[in-house]
């Protein structure tokens, strides 16, 4: 954020984001803990509440996840509900050539439909995913992009108006990456 | 060879061996002398597209250790890349510490070595995505390479592909292999030990040591399916930069990440 001099601050405070003009939710770990530690926090209600007004919110890798309504990542637990969808482990391919799982390195993103938000995404874009699990939107038309894992296009930038969720690592892909951030803090979300 | 259009990439890898504010490089990992300050070679070659960097702290005393670590999270304020740390992590501490501070992996020689179910604690601390095993592999005869540590100084005693193997099923995300006896002469990767880990494990192995043109970069890619490609000297004196090494990897047929 500093780096493409966005003023921001990293908060856990539910009464800052009433004031944030863009809300961003980053995540490492599993999904249960992670809800665990939104709702020991007080935060769950507060994010839902911003998504609603409007506030653009962008989730990124676990943070994307959280955005669904419920996760299979050791048991079934629910999500935020702000992009209705189940996030479900990463197909397993066979033989020599098959991707492992975890995913991890550089894929290919692959816009899937003409949203305003893509705008002018370079084709063959190379972006870093670190991930096991993804969430699969139950309606196709917030699958903003998707990149392909063992012969399966995976979700990987979904939109339901305001709220956003990158797969990847934007802050780990590159001037990809660094321009996929930009967008989303310049975007002019209806 | 990797021809396949949906194989990962080929990943090229800049490595940077520190010893206090500066980057060294030596020749079998001994004889170093400084070549640069980190920070500046780091945007260099972040600006050509490299796609990851590996620190390996040279010196990987405690005392040591804050500098490497200061160094890798100022390169993290403006360089967008993953970032591994290597070089005397011995506890979970000590990998906590530089994920803390912006790396993204953490490599792993000695302490494994001494101690293999560290590997697995560290991996399932952290997931096996952020653990990478260093390994060191002096050849001794045309099918043995023997696992070396402290930068090829020491012998372990085990054989490096056997070590390679149990590394894996101990929960490494990836092998970081780099031979001793081709590290530093810029004279080719030692293409059969590449071949051979390559060929007893399903991790990415990342092909180290020798690489000091091009064309060596092309005989090992000709020669086996290779994950990634790590290279010191080959940027450091300028011999090629990463922008033209892509250029010539994907002119061979290969599929890399656009610079």
């Amino acid at each position: 954020m500093r780096h493409i001099g966005v003023e921001h601050e990293i908060s856990e405070d539910p009464s800052r984001l009433r004031d944030a003009t863009k809300i961003i939710v980053p995540g490492v770990g599993a999904f249960g803990d992670a809800m665990k530690g939104l709702e020991s926090r007080s935060l769950v209600t507060p994010i839902k509440e911003a998504a609603d007004r409007g506030t653009p919110m962008l989730g990124i890798c676990l943070g994307m996840q959280l955005l669904a309504t419920e996760s299979r990542e050791f048991g079934t637990h629910p999500g935020l509900e702000l992009i209705p969808g189940v996030v479900k482990r990463l197909p397993e391919g066979s033989g020599d050539a098959a991707m492992r799982v975890p995913n991890v390195g550089w894929r290919t993103l692959d816009p899937v439909r003409s949203d305003a938000y893509m705008g002018d995404l370079d084709a063959g874009a190379m972006v870093y995913f670190v991930h096991s699990y993804a969430p699969h939107p139950t309606a196709s038309k917030h699958v903003a992009a998707t990149t392909n894992v063992n012969g399966e296009n995976i979700p990987a930038i979904i939109r339901n108006r305001n709220v956003v969720g990158y797969q990847f690592h934007p802050e780990k892909s590159g001037r990809a990456g660094l321009k996929l951030l930009r967008r989303f803090v310049e975007f002019r979300f209806a | 060879m990797n021809k396949n259009e949906t194989a990962p990439p080929v990943r090229v890898i800049a490595r940077l061996d520190i010893k206090g504010p500066n980057v060294i490089k030596g020749i079998r990992l001994e004889g170093l002398r400084i070549v640069g300050k980190p920070g500046a070679m780091a945007r260099r070659y972040y600006e050509q597209g490299v796609d990851e960097i590996i620190y390996m702290d040279t010196v990987a005393s405690l005392y040591g250790r804050n500098q490497i670590l200061d160094i890798v999270e100022e390169a993290g304020r403006d360089i967008f890349v993953p970032m591994t740390v290597g070089g005397g992590i011995r506890s979970i501490d000590n990998i906590t510490a530089a994920l803390r501070r912006g790396a993204d992996k953490v490599a792993i020689n000695t302490a494994a070595l001494k101690r293999p179910e560290f590997l697995s604690e560290a991996a399932r601390v952290f997931g096996s995505q952020c653990i990478v095993v260093s390994i060191e592999a002096k050849k001794w005869r045309s099918d043995y390479w023997e696992a070396y540590y402290d930068n090829g100084r020491e012998r372990s005693g085990l054989d490096a592909i056997k070590w390679a193997m149990q590394a894996e099923s101990l929960g490494a995300g990836e092998i970081l292999l780099t031979s001793v006896d081709a590290e530093g002469t810029k004279k080719g990767f030692d293409l059969d030990l590449y071949e051979q880990v390559r060929s007893q494990v399903r991790i990415p192995v990342i092909a180290a040591g020798g690489g000091g043109t091009s064309g060596h970069v092309a005989e090992l890619l000709d020669r086996s399916q290779a994950d990634a490609v790590c290279c010191a000297s080959l940027f450091h004196y300028d011999i090629s930069d990463v922008t033209s090494l892509k250029r010539s990897i994907a002119a061979a047929g290969h599929r890399v990440r656009p610079s």
